[in-house]
This record gives C-alpha cells, structure tokens and sequence, in this order.
C-alpha cells in the first residue's frame, strides 16, 4: 500500500483512482481529468507548468526579477551614470535642478540638483526590503496564529479569530498611520507596522486551508494507514494549505509596496533625504506641475513593481488552483 | 432571522471592547514609553505644580484599570474629550466635517455603481473580447496605482494641462470657489475615490455574472425563448448582484471613515484630512476619538451589510445556524 503514495510510480489508471493523493487541494476543487492522467507528475510540477503558460504572470516575474536586479546592483553604475541619489552637491545644484529629461539625466534633476533616474533606482531598494520584511513579519505571525487556531480550536480559535476581528475592524491606512504616528517615523517602524497589520488575513486564509485540507478523504487514508501526527502534519496538510499563503503573500508583497508609498508620501514613512519613490512624489503640487517628471517617473515605478506581484499572484493562484475571496 | 441578527449583534460587543482597549493603549503613553503630560503639553516648559495638576485633572496618577474605566464611561456618554490645540469637544469638531466626508462618499459610490457594474457586464457579457481584455487590464492596473499618484496625475492633466491647452479644466482643491459650482468641486476627488474599488467591484462583477451564467436555471430561461438581454437582466443579474452589492456596502462603510489620502490631496475638508492635521499637530484626543467613531460606524455597517445579504440569500443564516 505505501507504494500508492508514491506517485513516481503510479500507471495512469491508478493516478486517477487516488486522484486527491497528488492535487492541490486546498480550495476543495479538483482539476479537469485530462490534466492528471499523464504520469510522474507532480503538484510542483503541474503548478509550474500552468504558471509558466500564463504570459502576463511570467511578464510580471520578469519584470520583478529585473527590479530586484536594478536594487542588487545599482552600487556598480547607478552614482556613477546617473549620480549620486542622496548627495547634493552645492557647487552645482544651482545650475542642475529641475532640469528636464536629458542624455545625461534621463529621468531630469530634482529641485535639489540630484538626479531622479538614480533616486528611483534605489528606492527600489527601500520599496522591495520594506515589501519583502513586511511580508516576512506578516506570514510569521500569521502562520503561528493560524496554525494555532485551528490545531488547537475552542478557546483558542474563538480569541484568536475575535483578535483577528479586531484587527480587521479599523480601517487599514487610518491604523497604519496612528500605529506609525505613535511608533515614530522611520523606515523601520513602516514595514514592522505594515507586517502587524498584516497578519490576520494570513492567519484567516491558513485557518480556513487547514481546517479544509484536513477534511480531505487522503488524511483519513494516511491515518488508517499508520501515518503519525507529525507526518499527516508535514506531508500532507501543511504542502496543501500553504498553496494560498504562497498567493497570498505574493500579492501581500505589492500591498506593503503600495502602503509604504503612500506612508511615505504622507511623510508618516522613510525619511528624506532616502530616496523613497513615496517620498519623491511628495514635493509640493507647485514644482511637481511644472516638473512633470519629478512625479512621472516614480510613479511609474510603483505603478509597474506593484503590478508585476499582483499578476504574479494571479498567474500562481490560477497555476496553483487556490480560491481566493476577492 | 430575529435571531440571526441578535447573534450578529452579540459578536460585535467583544470586538468593540477589544477596540476600545487597543486604543486605550495605545493613547496611554505611558504604555509605549512617553510621558503623558509631555503628550498634552508638548515640549513647553511648564512648572511643576502645573504638571501635578494635569496629572490630577486626567487621573493619570490612577491605576490602568481606573483610567480604562474613565475613558470607557466618558465614550459611552459620547464624551471624546477636547482637542490639545482648539480647546473644543473632539464631537463637535468631528461633527462639524462628517457632513463633507458624507458628501464625497455618496459621489464617489455612484461613479463606482455606475462604471463598476457597467464595466463587469460589459466584460462578462463579450468574454474575451477586446472590451473585456481592455476592462481586466484596466482594472489590474488601477488596482496596482497609488491612489495619491492617481489623483496627481488628474490635477496634472484635467486641472493644470487642460488650463493651459485652453479646454475646459476642473478644480483640483478645495470644495468650493468662486469660479465653479460646488458639484464641480466634487468630481475629482469623487473619481479619485472611488478609482480603485470600481476596478474591485467590475472584477466581482464579471467573475460572479460568469459564474451565475453558468447554471442550469439561465439554460432554461434561454431554453424557453427569452431574449439574452431578459436573460441577463431578468435572471442573471438578481443573483449576481448580492456579492457586488455587499462590496458596496463595505466600501460606502470605508469611505465614510473618511479617506485620509485623497481628502488631503484635493484640500477637502473632511474627517479624513482632519485627522491627517490633528497627527501632525499631534492632537491625539481628535487622532483617537476619530479613529473610535470610524471603527464604530464602520461594525454597524458591516452589520446591516450582513443583514441584507442574510435576508437576500438565506442560504447563509440557515447555514451559520447550523455551524
């Protein structure tokens, strides 16, 4: 019997008689026949395969490693291109700022003399950490929680959950601001607020996805079969339920860009002189009308990085067959 | 159903008192490391005595459960307190801009009725057609758009360009002027709104009208010879609607809560800015009694919001009866 999980080796007929062995299953819905029966697949195999047909969400995942590749590297040319993204240089600032596109500033200079092309090349940098390490609190919260409401249920379902509600009740940016007005400005306190308010989503969806994938006949089978707790727990339900963490998350990754943006723009988030695309569209209304691509081009920045995760995270929800509410 | 509101009704109490517990301490500054007095007074320097009194005036040399029972029983006889720098009842000073924040929601609620719903039936109803890859591409990028880049770009072109280019422009702050009706005042701010949840509510829209139309009770409607469009807005749309309008519902409940970003782009003087100034005067009472009134109007509307869909649909308070 144990050779049946093993799904290297099943023939084809076999495959589709424990069919919910091998399937993403955590939004309970099982894929059309023709896409199981061929055989030595598997889950990462399959979902890989989806994602990679999908062309708007390889687009965006092109485009985020591009980013991420601009951020790593912009040490090596951006200053010396572009120019320094902080320093003002005071013997020229007078003549450099706010000039429009050039060949030798191609995104134009701001009213301080440096050049907006490099600024937006790192504030890639403040955008992805702050994105990344907002996620990373957010899951790791939210996963304990989630785990926690719903291994140990009563009690501690009903306080997590009413906490959950809780969170949920405040309108997001209004938290997120008074939590940031209270923690003081600063980049740290933008992703540590982002990732505490974060959490209860995740912990919802992983409640909810553990809760389901346990309900699933191929648990029950594991268990009759011997299987211990520990192994139902690492094998079966957690590569399940964590097929909407990772959708989640994704998508999580282009909120937490966005709310640091908008933070930032309030002057609640990273502070000057750190080049953060937020912060750059933030000079006052009277230079950015006249300068049109001090506005221009970081908001296109945030505009194309936020979309490449939301598409990412489409293409993998699609890929990885998760139900997601909108 | 009684019964299924009066559960509803129940739950909230212990979320709201959770609430009011997290903002208690978080306006305890004691709690993150502050000195309350300092937060009243701010970096002035003031005598002793006069610090011993404010201390006495607040009960902040009380225990914390004594401080929480004060500011609880003040909440429930509607007392916010005073705003630090105008001397005034939080109530009244709040009071006075619900009326504006109200304003621009409703406006903001009919663009998105009206291009979301539009939008969604367009696209589920010429499925992959070019409309419909212009409406899920548009919707991806509106989702993916900083709300304060959004409303920069429409003061740059509608408000500055079209000056310049000699057409007709719109006003890009304030909420009255001499040179436009007040109406006109209210449409960018209004659009800016309501952008992104109408790319929300035309995605509902789409998935669930797909989604209904898929059902054996539609193939019978067609079967016996009604026209498409009786078909569609006949049948289809009764059911597809629920999911877009709970959506609304919650969004008009967002809003409400005044939008601090665009109301301060657009100068509008709403809830939503009045907060914004009061944090960086840092005002707390007007920060926290705000943000206790926001959340508030927000649970009863997502209660009456529950109600209607448990009245619309009842599969769900049979459902949650069971559960």
């Amino acid at each position: 019997m144990a050779k049946l999980f093993n799904r290297g080796k099943l023939d084809g007929l076999q495959v589709g008689a424990v069919s919910d062995l091998a399937l993403p299953t955590a939004g309970g819905s099982v894929p059309p026949e023709h896409e199981m029966a061929a055989k030595g697949r598997t889950l990462r195999g399959d979902a890989l395969r989806r994602l990679r047909k999908n062309k708007l969400a390889m687009a965006g995942l092109i485009w985020i490693i591009f980013v991420i590749l601009v951020a790593i590297t912009a040490d090596l040319w951006a200053p010396y291109w572009l120019g320094d993204p902080v320093k003002i240089d005071s013997s020229t600032a007078a003549q450099q700022r706010l000039l429009s596109p050039s060949l030798d500033h191609p995104f134009g200079t701001d009213k301080l003399g440096r050049d907006v092309a490099s600024r937006v090349v790192y504030g890639a940098r403040v955008s992805l950490i702050v994105g990344v390490l907002a996620v990373i609190i957010m899951v790791a919260i939210g996963l304990i929680m989630g785990a926690l409401a719903a291994y140990y249920g009563g009690i501690w379902d009903s306080i997590i959950m009413r906490l959950a509600d809780i969170f949920f009740a405040f309108p997001y940016i209004l938290f997120a601001i008074v939590l940031i007005a209270l923690l003081g400005k600063g980049f740290h306190n933008v992703f540590i607020a982002i990732g505490i308010l974060g959490w209860p989503s995740i912990a919802r969806v992983f409640r909810s996805s553990i809760l389901s994938v346990k309900e699933n006949e191929y648990v029950d089978a594991a268990r009759a079969m011997g299987a211990s707790t520990r192994r139902i727990l690492m094998r079966h339900i957690m590569p399940n339920a964590m097929a909407p963490i990772i959708v989640y998350a994704t998508m999580s990754v282009g909120g937490a860009i966005l709310t640091e943006a908008a933070l930032s723009y309030l002057g609640m988030g990273v502070q000057p002189p750190s080049p953060s695309w937020g912060l750059m569209l933030s000079e006052a209304p009277t230079v950015i009308f006249t300068s049109p691509w001090l506005m221009i081009f970081p908001g296109i920045a945030i505009l194309t990085t936020v979309l490449g995760f939301v598409l990412l995270g489409d293409g993998l929800r699609d890929a990885l067959d998760v139900k997601l509410k909108e | 159903m009684l019964a299924y509101i009066g559960r509803r009704v129940l739950q909230m109490i212990p979320v709201f008192i959770g609430v009011t517990i997290i903002l208690f301490i978080l306006r305890s500054p004691g709690v993150l490391g502050g000195d309350p007095v300092r937060m009243i007074t701010g970096e002035k320097a003031i005598s002793e005595t006069l610090y011993n009194q404010i201390v006495k005036e607040n009960g902040l040399d009380k225990p914390f459960y004594v401080q929480y029972w004060r500011y609880l029983s003040d909440l429930v006889h509607g007392d916010l307190g005073n705003s630090y720098q105008k001397g005034r009842a939080v109530t009244t000073i709040l009071l006075d801009k619900f009326p504006n924040t109200i304003k621009l929601a409703v406006a903001a609620i009919i663009v998105e009725i009206f291009f979301g719903i539009g939008a969604g039936l367009i696209s589920a109803i010429k499925r992959y057609s070019f409309w419909d890859v212009l409406v899920t591409l548009s919707t991806s990028v509106l989702v993916s758009m900083p709300v304060f880049w959004l409303a920069l770009l429409l003061q740059f072109f509608l408000g500055v360009k079209f000056k310049q280019w000699g057409l007709p422009y719109l006003p890009i702050t304030g909420m009255t002027s001499r040179e436009f009706p007040a109406i006109v005042h209210l449409i960018l701010p209004a659009v800016t709104l309501a952008a992104i949840s109408t790319a929300y509510a035309a995605r509902i829209m789409r998935s669930q009208l797909l989604e209904v139309m898929g059902q054996d009770y539609i193939r019978t409607a067609a079967a016996k010879g009604l026209s498409p469009s009786r078909v569609i807005m006949g049948h289809a749309m009764k059911n597809a609607m629920i999911p877009v309008v709970t959506y609304f519902g919650l969004d008009l409940g967002a809003m409400l809560g005044g939008t601090i970003i665009t109301e301060k782009i657009y100068s509008w003087p709403g809830v939503g800015r009045e907060i914004f100034l009061a944090i960086e005067q840092r005002d707390w009472p007007i920060v926290m009694g705000a943000t206790i009134i926001i959340v508030f109007m927000v649970m009863v509307i997502n209660l009456l919001v529950d109600i209607s869909y448990a009245f619309l649909d009842p599969r769900i308070r049979y459902g949650r009866q069971v559960a």
